[in-house]
């Protein structure tokens, strides 16, 4: 078997790959299924009926998109602009801590509460993505590292906080429950929350800024090629800063629906690993920020549909995490076969 | 295939090294090959020359096996082949050495050689590999060191570096395309000598370049391309570089343009003040040492000089992406020097066509549009509010690919797959555009085609003419004499002049630059007072 470069993948050709691809992963994630004692063909079926198959499933699917997704957009516009955010999973914290000190602590008048809640989240998640952000634009430290980093040190905060100044009367680490008026309203009989309008908004925004505005060009371009963008005038440092924040800012935003759209209150584990989730959603989208929201989907279903086999066929939670990494490099490795031809044969 | 004349006492066609039969090959909609017809005569240098954007390079890419073509034949030895991938092409013994170098500059030359090696065991054995080299090095007259590490060499010798690699898997069809853009004449001089000598050994090369006079001096033959086809061969003894101008462009081509007399500067002003600059490069050796001149509007002061020599430390200082060690400059009537950033500098009118076309001057991904307006996309009439126009942005594109008469496929093409020629254009039309106060351009016509260079030479004297202050960085010491109306040389890192253009002539600015050369640390002994 050979590799033979061909010049431009059309559309088909990548949605094939794509598809391709993901049969592998869930060919490869069939056997250990079949190590399990399960029949995968009816383990797949459950988490498709369990994610998307009642109306139910769907609006939990849905709920678990929009922290995916959010982060999933900051990181895929970083990545736009050749910067590296591994740190949703932090600035999502660094969110849910300032939306629930303003909750709590703040208390400010009742109609201007969800606002001041939601700007704080911002505001945090941006600052902490900051901080990295300002050592790599003048001092030149990687940005991957310092984002990285940054994730240990909030979950630490979170749970200094909760197990410790801001603990409720009862034995867990919990805070006490917001004020009412700061809880979300949700779709009637659903927990959806408007953080799902959100995140559909926030997408077009993000694609039209990257199409239509001077920002968007700079990022481009900078993405492109840095020495060009230095020859350009590109205001580098800033650029990253500000990228950066509004990065930080979009993953700070979903851990604030998280806590008052669905906790009402701030628990130790806000945030099970969207963070880290959202970087291969943003990867398996291109980069593209209404694929995004297409991938994020999937991948809550992919939670959704795993917690429930989890229950009803007793499949431990580490085989959907193999599944989601599977469908992760299978999808990566696809991009070859976009740009390769397979020949069979000696010559 | 031969459809060109040949002279009436050539010998019955020898047999053929490489054939391609009308090759075509498309890219989209766009057709870049229609007809392309080559052969390749055993021991024969063949060169192949055409516009930009003629379809050379992508010609020589599917020899190498780079592209698939859409139709045609390829023959090696006279047996049809397909050469499905760059490996294939290596194995039957062709090789290639791109315009743009692909060496790991991180890596030594010989890990670089070693990459391209196939089936290289787990722990090569170097020792042996370094003497190959050696032994190919001392048999072709290509002095290179195995262990140096690449970002250490210069250009030449990078390019001996890629010529290595070729020879390592017993190349006998070599194909370089446009190797003299970036060489000195006397590093051009030395390759010739090499090609010379493997040709002796019965190697067979196809040469690509834009350089008439060189091609008459190296070739055998001499294939001329236009618009993706092969419109003839003629044997280089009886051609002239009239003919194969006219036969590439369809028109007489004249180079020798004379300027008028530059601008009377009565009261004007200088447009720029140089005094003491001094700057270090990249690996902290000094680079320029105690520059001074300075430029009038309406004329062009033409630095002659060796690339390597401080030219980039020098622009990239003026256009303000580096930093000078000591010295300063003044703009206009400006009495304090300023501090330079490329912001600051597209803001007072400086246009720069920077060396590396391919990283700075472009942005590969980018398309053709957005390539063409990398320094006027945050002003009006193409950014309102925060917003492009992108409307305004197109029809500005659309013209500046008419005037300059760009070849592409459609303005949304990603610039990168331009052709080198038509992506150099792309800088000189956007430098241009902007209608500069000062321009700052470093070697323009490296890669045009003749036609081409008639036209961008014709258009920096109108801009001249209208005012504009032309600093013209380059080694070609035709263009440095037909467009300079003062010369300086910058050799070593200090420069010599500028003196008026009729005070000086080829012979001593010959020996300003190459006086540099020699003696890198004696640049002040050998600089006349
Ligand atoms: N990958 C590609 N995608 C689209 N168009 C391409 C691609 N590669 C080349 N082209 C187009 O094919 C044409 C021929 O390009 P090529 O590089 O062969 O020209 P060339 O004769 O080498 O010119 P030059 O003298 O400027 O180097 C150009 O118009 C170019 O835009
Ligand atoms: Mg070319």
């Amino acid at each position: 078997m050979r590799l033979v470069r061909r010049d431009a993948p059309s559309a088909l050709r990548s949605v094939a790959a794509v598809s391709v691809a993901c049969v592998i992963a869930l060919g490869l994630a069939s056997l250990i299924f079949l190590a399990l004692g399960r029949n995968p063909l009816e383990a797949y079926r459950a988490m498709v009926v369990g994610a998307f198959g009642s109306w139910y499933g769907l609006s939990e699917s849905l709920v678990r998109m929009v922290p995916l997704g959010l982060c999933a957009l900051g990181i895929a516009l970083a990545a736009r602009m050749g910067l590296w955010n591994i740190g949703a999973e932090g600035q999502l914290v660094a969110g849910a801590i300032a939306a629930t000190w303003v909750a709590l602590f703040l208390r400010p008048p009742d109609w201007s509460m969800v606002w001041l809640v939601a700007l704080a989240a911002a505001c945090a998640g941006a600052l902490w993505a900051t901080l990295a952000s300002v050592l790599r634009a003048w001092i030149g430290v990687s940005e991957i590292l310092s984002t990285l980093m940054l994730n240990y040190v909030a979950q630490a905060c979170l749970e200094y906080l909760v197990y410790g100044p801001w603990k409720g009367p009862d034995r867990f680490p919990y805070t006490v429950y917001f004020p009412q008026s700061a809880w979300l309203p949700l779709w009637p009989g659903t927990r959806i929350h408007p953080g799902l309008v959100a995140l559909v908004v926030l997408a077009v925004l993000l694609w039209v800024l990257l199409k239509t505005t001077r920002l968007g060009f700079e990022i481009r371009l900078t993405g492109d090629s840095p020495s060009a963008s230095d020859y350009a005038g590109v205001p580098a440092r800033s650029n990253i800063v500000l990228v950066m924040a509004i990065s930080g800012a979009l993953a700070g935003l979903a851990g604030m629906f998280e806590v008052t759209g669905l906790e009402h209150r701030l628990p130790h584990a806000v945030a099970p690993g969207f963070g880290y989730t959202a970087i291969i959603v943003a990867w398996l989208a291109r980069r593209h920020m209404l694929g995004c929201l297409l991938v994020a989907l999937v991948f809550g279903g992919l939670i959704v549909g795993g917690e429930d086999v989890q229950i009803t066929l007793r499949i431990p939670q580490g085989a959907v995490g193999v599944l989601q990494g599977l469908l992760f490099v299978s999808v990566l490795g696809a991009e070859v076969f976009e740009h390769h031809e397979v020949r069979w044969g000696r010559r | 295939m031969d459809r060109g004349r040949r002279a009436p006492d050539a010998p019955p066609p020898p047999e053929c090294a490489l054939e391609l039969r009308g090759i075509q090959k498309r890219f989209g909609q766009f057709r870049a090959l229609a007809a392309a017809s080559l052969s390749l005569w055993k021991g024969e240098i063949h060169a192949v020359v055409g516009e930009n954007g003629a379809g050379k390079s992508t010609l020589m890419n599917v020899a190498t096996g780079i592209y698939q073509p859409d139709g045609g034949e390829v023959l090696v030895n006279g047996i049809p082949v397909r050469l499905s991938s760059p490996r294939r092409a290596r194995e039957l013994g062709i090789g290639m050495v791109h315009p743009h170098f692909l060496l790991a500059r991180r890596h030594t030359v010989l890990d670089n050689v070693l990459l391209g090696l196939p089936g290289v065991p787990v722990l090569p054995d170097r020792k042996a590999l370094g003497e190959r080299i050696r032994g190919l090095a001392g048999r072709y007259g290509l002095p290179v060191d195995p262990d140096a590490f690449v970002w250490q060499l210069s250009v030449g010798e990078q390019q001996r570096v890629e010529i290595v690699k070729t020879l390592i898997h017993d190349a006998r069809i070599l194909i370089l395309d446009e190797p003299t853009a970036v060489l000195t004449p006397s590093e051009a001089g030395e390759l010739f000598g090499v090609l010379r000598r493997l040709k002796a050994d019965g190697t067979s090369i196809v040469f690509i370049s834009h350089k008439l006079e060189e091609l008459l001096e190296i070739s055998d033959r001499i294939s001329i391309m236009r618009c993706g086809e092969t419109v003839g061969t003629v044997t280089t003894r009886s051609t002239t570089t009239g003919e194969l101008a006219r036969l590439m462009v369809g028109r007489d081509v004249v180079l020798d343009q004379t300027p008028g007399a530059p601008a009377a500067r009565g009261t004007a002003r200088p447009l720029l003040t140089v005094s003491g600059l001094s700057a270090i490069n990249d690996r902290g050796v000094p680079a320029l040492k105690d520059v001074s001149f300075d430029l009038w509007p309406g004329e062009i002061v033409a630095i002659a000089g060796i690339s390597g020599n401080g030219q980039t430390e020098l622009t990239e200082i003026l256009y303000g992406s580096r930093a000078p060690v000591s010295g300063s400059f003044r703009l206009g009537c400006d009495a304090a020097p300023v501090t330079m950033s490329p912001r600051r500098a597209i803001g007072s009118g400086i246009s720069f066509i920077p060396a590396d076309r391919r990283r700075t001057g472009t942005a590969p991904g980018l398309s053709i549009t957005d390539n063409l307006l990398l320094k006027s996309y945050r002003e009006p009439p193409y950014c309102r509010a925060g917003f492009l126009d992108r409307r305004a942005m197109h029809d500005h594109a659309a013209e500046l690919v008419d005037t300059y008469e760009i070849r592409c496929a459609c303005l949304d093409q990603p610039a990168g797959t331009l052709s080198g020629g038509n992506l150099q254009k792309v800088i000189i039309a956007r430098e241009l555009a902007r209608s500069p106060s000062i321009l700052i351009a470093v070697c323009p016509c490296r890669g045009l085609d003749v036609g081409s260079i008639e036209t961008v030479r014709r258009i920096l004297l109108a801009a001249r003419d209208r005012g504009t202050g032309v600093i013209l960085v380059s080694e070609d010491l035709d263009e440095v004499f037909c467009l300079g109306d003062r010369i300086a040389v910058l050799c070593g890192g200090a420069l010599v002049g500028p003196f008026p253009a009729g005070e000086v002539d080829r012979v001593s600015v010959g020996l300003m630059m190459a006086g540099a050369r020699c003696g890198k640390e004696g640049t002040d002994a050998s600089r006349p007072a």
